[in-house]
Formats: C-alpha cells, sequence, structure tokens
C-alpha cells in the first residue's frame, strides 16, 4: 500500500516536472519567438491593422463598427455583441452571434424589423427599394458580431441614400462603392465584399475634397 | 461564378493540399515515433522529467504516464487561474470561479476546448499563453502517443512494450506540433491575425470616441489551436472573430490545419505496420464520411430552409459574409468530424439538418479524420469491430493486420464504443429531467433539447463546439460536462491501450485464402456501414426528438 501511494507520488511529480518544462517551451518561448518575428516583420498586422483617417486612428479594418450615420454605409446588424459582466474595471467588448435557431420567432421577428427598417432608409424619393432586394447579410448578424463586411448587394442597395443624403451623384457613389469591392480570394475562396470602414474612409474623404 | 461552385471549388482545392501533405507528413511522423535517436533539446527535457526515454513501457506503465501528466496538467491549469488575481501580466482580470476553473482546466487537458468563459473578459496573458495555450500542444501530443502505442500493437508480436510514452509525448511536439505550430503562426499573422503583448488598450473610432480592445498572442494559439485539433478560441467568437481568421484565405488555411495531422496519421499508420495500403484503406473510409458530410452540409445550408432563413433570403445568421455559407459550411463539418471544435460561424444558427449533421459528425466518434491521434485509435477500434462482424458473416475468428480478434479484443473495443453514447445519453436525461438546467436554455422547443444534446455529445467526445446560444457556466453545466470530458477522454483510453498490450502480446496470423483483405475497397465499404449503422442505431432516438424534428418541420 505505501509502496503504491509511494509510487503514484513518484509518477505524479514526473508527470508535473514534464509540464512545466515543456510549459517553458510552449508556453513561453514558442509565443515569445512568434511575437519577435511577427513583429520584426509585420508589424502592423500583428498590432490590429488599424486604420488611420486624418492622421488618427478610426479603428481596424479587419474589425466591423457600429453607430455610423445615415450619411454613411451601414454594416450589418450585430444582436450578438455583448458588453463584459466581469471584470468591470474595463468596458469590453464580447464577440459572439445570436445562437438563434432558424425556427426561433425571436430570429424571425428581428429579420422581419431589419428588412423593414433597410427597405425605410434605403428608399429615397426618387429610389424606392422592394423588400425583395434586401439581401440576407443585411437583415442577419453575424458569427463574430464583428463582421467588418457586408455584401455587394447591400453596397449597392445603399447607394442612392448615400448620394441623396450627401450631395453626390448616384454614379459617384456607385464607383465608390465598385473601386471597394473586393472579389474572391485567386477567384474561388469566399465571397466577394465591401469593407465598410474602408469605403466610409473613402467616402469622407471624397466628401472633404469637395 | 456562384457560390455553390465556389464552394465546391474551395472543397477540391483543399483536399489537394491535404493531398500534397499526406505522404511528407505522414512519413515524417512515422520517422519520429520509430527513431532511436534522441535530440539534444529532448535530452534536456527528459532530464528535467526524470525519465528515460529508452526504457519500453507496456499497456499499464503507458496509461500510468499518460494519467499522471493528465492529472498533473489538470492541476496546474486549475491553479493557475485560481490565481489569477494575483498572477503578474493577467491585465487585473480576478480569478476563475472553482467550477469553471475545474470545467476549463479539465476542458484543456482532455483536447476539448470547451469554453463556458468569455475569453475577452476573464484570461489574462498568463493564463492564456502558459496555460491554455501549452494544453493545446501536450493534450495533443498524448493523443498522438495513445495512437501510436496502439499502432505498435498491431506492428509488433510477442512482447508487451508498446514504446515510452515520455519520448512519444514529447517528441509529438518538438518535431511536429511545435514546428508546424511556428510556420503556421507566421503565416496567419502575415494575414493580419494579430500577435502582441499589449493587453487591453484604447483605439479610437471612426464615429469618434474610442473602445477598449484586448490584445493578446493571438496567432500562436490560433496555429496550435487548428493543427492540435484543439479549438479554444481566444476570443469569444472563437475562429469567426477577425483578429483569429482575418480572410478567406486563412479560413481555408485553418481548416487544412485542423485535418492535416489526422488525416496524415494514417499514413503513419500504414508505415509503421508495413502496409501502406492498409492506411489508405483507413483513409478511405474518413475521408468517404468527410466528402459526404460537407456534400449533405452544403446541400442544406444553401436551401437555407427554416422560417428564419427563409425570410432572410440565405442562411446567414451567425456567418461571416467574408467565408460565406459554402465555406462555413466546410468548416463546420470539418471541425466537428475532428474533435477540434473551433467555430467560424455559429452551428446553433444553421438549419435544422446541419446543425444535426454537426452534431452527428461528433456522435460518430470523431474518427473522420478524428483529433490528433484520437481519430487514428477511434477509427481502428471501429475496424475491429468492422472486422468482428465480418468475420460473424462468414463464421471465422476476425483477424486484423495479422492478430486475431479474439474475445478478449472484442470486449475492449465494445467497451471503447459504448462510452461515449452512456455519458451523453444519460447526462442529457439527466439534464433534461431535471428542474434548473433546461433554465439555459436560449432557445425553445426542439432547439433548446438539441443544446443541452450537443452540449454532452461535445463534451464527452471532447470537441468543445456548442450551441452556443446554452448557459453552460452553471455549477450544473460546469461540473456535469467537466466530468462527461474527463471520462469520455480516459476511459476510452485505458481500452485502447489495454488492446494494444494485448495485441503486441499475440504471434502473428499468416495470411491465407480466407483472410479478410482489409487494404480491399470491400473492406473500406464495411468500415463505413459499420460506423454509419452502429452510431445510427445509438443516437437516432435523441436526434429525432432535436435536430430531425426541427429540420423536418422546416
Amino acid at each position: 500500500m505505501n509502496n503504491s501511494v509511494a509510487n503514484t507520488a513518484r509518477l505524479l511529480g514526473a508527470g508535473l516536472r514534464a509540464l512545466l518544462v515543456l510549459t517553458l517551451v510552449t508556453g513561453v518561448i514558442y509565443p515569445l519567438a512568434v511575437t519577435g518575428v511577427a513583429q520584426a516583420l509585420f508589424r502592423d498586422k500583428a498590432n490590429g491593422s488599424e486604420i488611420r483617417a486624418d492622421g488618427k486612428v478610426v479603428g481596424s479594418s479587419l474589425i466591423g463598427q457600429q453607430g455610423y450615420s445615415l450619411d454613411y454605409f451601414q454594416p450589418r446588424p450585430a444582436n450578438g455583441l455583448g458588453a463584459n459582466s466581469v471584470n468591470t474595471q474595463y468596458k469590453l467588448i464580447l464577440s459572439g452571434a445570436t445562437n438563434l435557431s432558424a425556427d426561433s420567432d425571436k430570429l424571425v421577428r428581428s429579420v422581419e424589423e431589419a428588412r423593414a427598417k433597410v427597405v425605410e432608409d434605403n428608399s429615397t424619393p426618387g429610389h424606392k427599394v422592394k423588400p425583395s432586394q434586401v439581401p440576407a447579410d443585411a437583415v442577419t448578424s453575424s458569427g463574430s458580431g464583428l463582421d467588418p463586411d457586408i455584401s455587394p448587394d447591400y453596397a449597392d442597395l445603399q447607394v442612392h441614400r448615400v448620394a441623396e443624403r450627401n450631395g453626390l451623384t448616384a454614379d459617384r457613389v456607385q464607383k465608390l462603392v465598385d473601386d471597394h469591392t473586393e472579389g474572391r480570394t485567386l477567384g474561388f475562396i469566399g465571397e466577394p465584399r465591401v469593407n465598410v470602414l474602408e469605403l466610409n474612409i473613402a467616402l469622407k474623404e471624397l466628401l472633404a475634397s469637395r | 461564378m456562384g457560390p455553390v461552385l465556389a464552394g465546391v471549388l474551395q472543397m477540391l482545392a483543399l483536399m489537394a493540399a491535404l493531398a500534397l501533405a499526406y505522404v511528407p507528413l505522414g512519413d515524417h511522423m512515422a520517422r519520429v515515433y520509430s527513431s532511436g535517436r534522441h535530440w539534444r533539446v529532448e535530452k534536456w527535457i527528459y532530464r528535467g522529467i526524470g525519465a528515460d526515454p529508452d526504457t519500453e513501457m507496456r499497456w499499464p506503465a503507458y496509461l500510468r504516464g499518460v494519467l499522471a501528466f493528465s492529472a498533473a496538467g489538470v492541476l496546474f491549469l486549475y491553479l493557475l487561474q485560481r490565481l489569477q488575481g494575483v498572477l503578474p501580466l493577467s491585465l487585473g482580470f480576478r480569478s476563475i470561479d472553482p467550477d469553471q476553473a475545474f470545467n476549463t482546466a479539465v476542458s484543456f487537458v482532455t483536447n476539448t476546448n470547451w469554453q463556458s468563459y468569455y475569453g475577452e473578459q476573464a484570461m489574462g496573458h498568463v493564463v492564456q499563453t502558459a496555460g491554455l495555450a501549452v494544453q493545446n500542444f501536450v493534450s495533443a501530443a498524448v493523443g498522438i502517443a495513445v495512437a501510436v502505442a496502439l499502432v505498435r500493437g498491431f506492428a509488433r508480436s510477442r512482447t508487451g512494450e508498446l514504446g515510452n510514452f515520455w519520448a512519444d509525448m514529447v517528441r509529438g511536439v518538438t518535431r511536429i506540433l511545435l514546428p508546424g505550430a511556428f510556420l503556421a503562426a507566421i503565416v496567419l499573422v502575415a494575414c493580419g491575425v494579430i500577435q502582441n503583448f499589449s493587453g487591453i488598450h484604447e483605439v479610437g473610432q471612426f464615429v469618434g470616441g474610442s473602445q477598449q480592445w484586448n490584445g493578446g498572442a493571438v496567432a500562436s494559439q490560433e496555429a496550435v489551436k487548428e493543427l492540435g485539433t484543439n479549438g479554444g478560441g481566444y476570443f469569444n467568437a472563437n475562429s469567426a472573430h477577425p483578429f483569429e481568421n482575418p480572410t478567406p484565405f486563412t479560413n481555408l488555411f485553418e481548416i487544412f490545419l485542423l485535418l492535416v495531422i489526422p488525416f496524415s496519421l494514417t499514413r503513419t499508420f500504414g508505415v509503421m505496420v508495413g502496409s501502406v495500403r492498409q492506411g489508405y484503406a483507413i483513409l478511405a473510409a474518413m475521408a468517404t464520411i468527410w466528402v459526404g458530410f460537407v456534400a449533405l452540409m452544403m446541400w442544406t445550408e444553401f436551401a437555407h430552409h427554416g422560417p428564419a432563413l427563409q425570410l432572410a433570403g440565405g442562411a446567414y445568421e451567425g456567418k461571416e459574409v467574408r467565408f460565406g455559407v459554402g465555406a462555413s459550411s466546410i468548416f463546420a463539418v470539418s471541425t466537428t468530424l475532428t474533435s477540434t471544435g473551433a467555430v467560424d460561424s455559429f452551428h446553433s444558427s444553421f438549419t435544422g439538418l446541419g446543425g444535426g449533421i454537426t452534431l452527428l459528425g461528433m456522435m460518430l466518434g470523431e474518427i473522420a479524420p478524428g483529433g490528433t491521434g484520437s481519430g487514428l485509435y477511434g477509427m481502428l477500434v471501429m475496424a475491429v469491430i468492422a472486422v468482428f462482424i465480418a468475420g460473424l458473416m462468414v463464421g471465422r475468428t476476425p483477424e486484423y493486420l495479422g492478430k486475431k480478434i479474439g474475445t478478449r479484443e472484442i470486449k475492449l473495443a465494445a467497451c471503447y464504443i459504448l462510452v461515449t453514447p452512456a455519458l451523453v445519453l444519460v447526462l442529457t436525461a439527466c439534464a433534461t429531467a431535471l428542474p434548473t438546467p433546461a433554465h439555459s436554455m436560449a432557445n425553445t422547443g426542439a432547439h433548446g433539447f438539441s443544446e443541452i444534446l450537443y452540449a454532452y455529445t461535445s463534451a464527452a467526445n471532447n470537441n468543445g463546439s456548442a450551441f452556443a446560444g446554452l448557459n453552460a457556466n452553471t455549477q450544473w453545466f460546469n461540473t456535469t460536462l467537466g466530468l462527461a470530458m474527463v471520462l469520455g477522454r480516459f476511459l476510452p483510453m485505458v481500452f485502447v491501450l489495454a488492446l494494444a498490450g494485448s495485441l503486441a502480446g499475440q504471434r502473428p496470423v499468416p495470411v491465407t485464402a480466407g483472410t479478410l483483405r482489409t487494404e480491399k475497397p470491400l473492406f473500406t465499404g464495411l468500415l463505413v456501414g459499420a460506423i454509419l449503422i452502429i452510431t445510427g442505431l445509438t443516437y437516432f432516438p435523441a436526434l429525432a426528438l432535436g435536430p430531425l424534428a426541427e429540420g423536418l418541420a422546416a
């Protein structure tokens, strides 16, 4: 009995020592080495692909933002985003999805409301938007709540509104959208998309240069 | 080009990349576990452990090594979280509560990476890099070690010796996971995944003001999270978060990473048992199921059945625009057919049948291709069962790779396949019958039941993905899911190692005209059939109450 307890303790000791040695290798040296290479070769990207307008940081080209006025292009809904409930000395954004099911009444209502709002917001006196024109990404929340992109269809849908509110021609704004539409990588990877923050920065610059 | 065609082409590109890596990586891994030489750094590590890497172990000794190392891992990770409040470099985050710390420690040591916490608000730099990410390496290495021990059981004769656990585990880290993860991490950073220690910092916003964002060593963790089929995200949104998975390319690359070791291990198996064609037969069974599931998933997701998705005009709820429906379907199937559990889109908002496919993928036991190591040993156990069934049909003593599948072997294999269904079904029944666990459900009806079924399926099979509406941070779920993870990981390993010891002790049976040729397509078909029938019979009633009820109503 004493013998087996001693054996177990010896074995656990070996396990713990193994863990500590491997923690040094994979938990300290490895992340520091990756950080060293990353900061040396890809400093901007390793630090979050921050993007500037008028010399000021206005976010990251990878992270979608909420709260744009209707003068600007609107992002996707982000009903799954949360705020932190612990460590409240910080005001953190918790990424996430709604996790509502395809047969959820709540999701049905949220899609209906989002669609009605998209139709209302984007219908101008000279340009009526039909509910059937509203693409799926405009009325659904993304997985992260931080989706930086919208589909080209949703961007196109917003062209008339943005043009009218800013006193630009629809053709000019459409060209802006086309310039910021990114196709599939190598022609087949992922889906075509428009980065909302980059598009809005370009729009702001266009307005400022008038 | 339409999205369906683009999805199919991405699948083909992925298959081509995996095919290119198959022989070199599989052969490399076979050399790693057959080599008699130790690297200098490995010798230092063995000295630190105080173990002789050249001592051969019989199965009980090998198992004791696995259990002792894993127990030490749970203890260390638990303490690290409980002490976070006083650790430096932890952003001033407070310590994790006992039940959640237990759940998380067990989760990462068992290669599950179920997360009942939000990474952004709960875990500081030290716990993430020196705690969670370390287990991403070593839990994967333990899985491969156990698989290699089973392969040696088939390859060796008239000995009970299965190799040395410490040597196998350490080599998995130093020669496979560490170099692979380092390269992958650099690729990910080059595409935009962050890698810094800036903690929580202010970032200006377009509409004015600023927000507090998390920095962190994300790329280094993301790389091994996929390569070791772990799946625990730095951020709550996991691989849907743009800082973990910024572009369509990184998305495909991450799917590649989480599949490449499990698929290539079939080559390692073939080389080590002296017939690469045996490896191809196992590979073919894995690939058949994987491709079939992806096809089904794309079909149901592009068809977007379900009232909310029909209304929206596409299955975009919980999916990112840059990935789209096609790539998200490939990711969802790949992550649930391996033991990864990372997500680039949220399974709870998939179509009813799509959610069912992710569930069924895990219920198959995650063997197509499965987790690092656990996929191979799970599939080999199923092969033993398939050989046994074939033996019954023709009335001969079943054999596999020159070893007799006798009473002891089939008992061990049967125990193996009973563990996870027992855990899943019993615990799901308990949670559904008790009054309070149901309060955690975010959706009602069939989908609410699916949330609970998914949680236990994911935990017992060591997957880690979720129908994430379920609030799993309760004492009930933290504790029972923790137990499901421990038992679902280590009981099967006990049976696998006992089986390996039993096989290694046998003398080989010569091949005769009556031997079932297990390297032929006929056997691959038999194996796939056995897997689908056994899983189907086990889980059909539960699936009928959840995803099938939801999917067929749509």
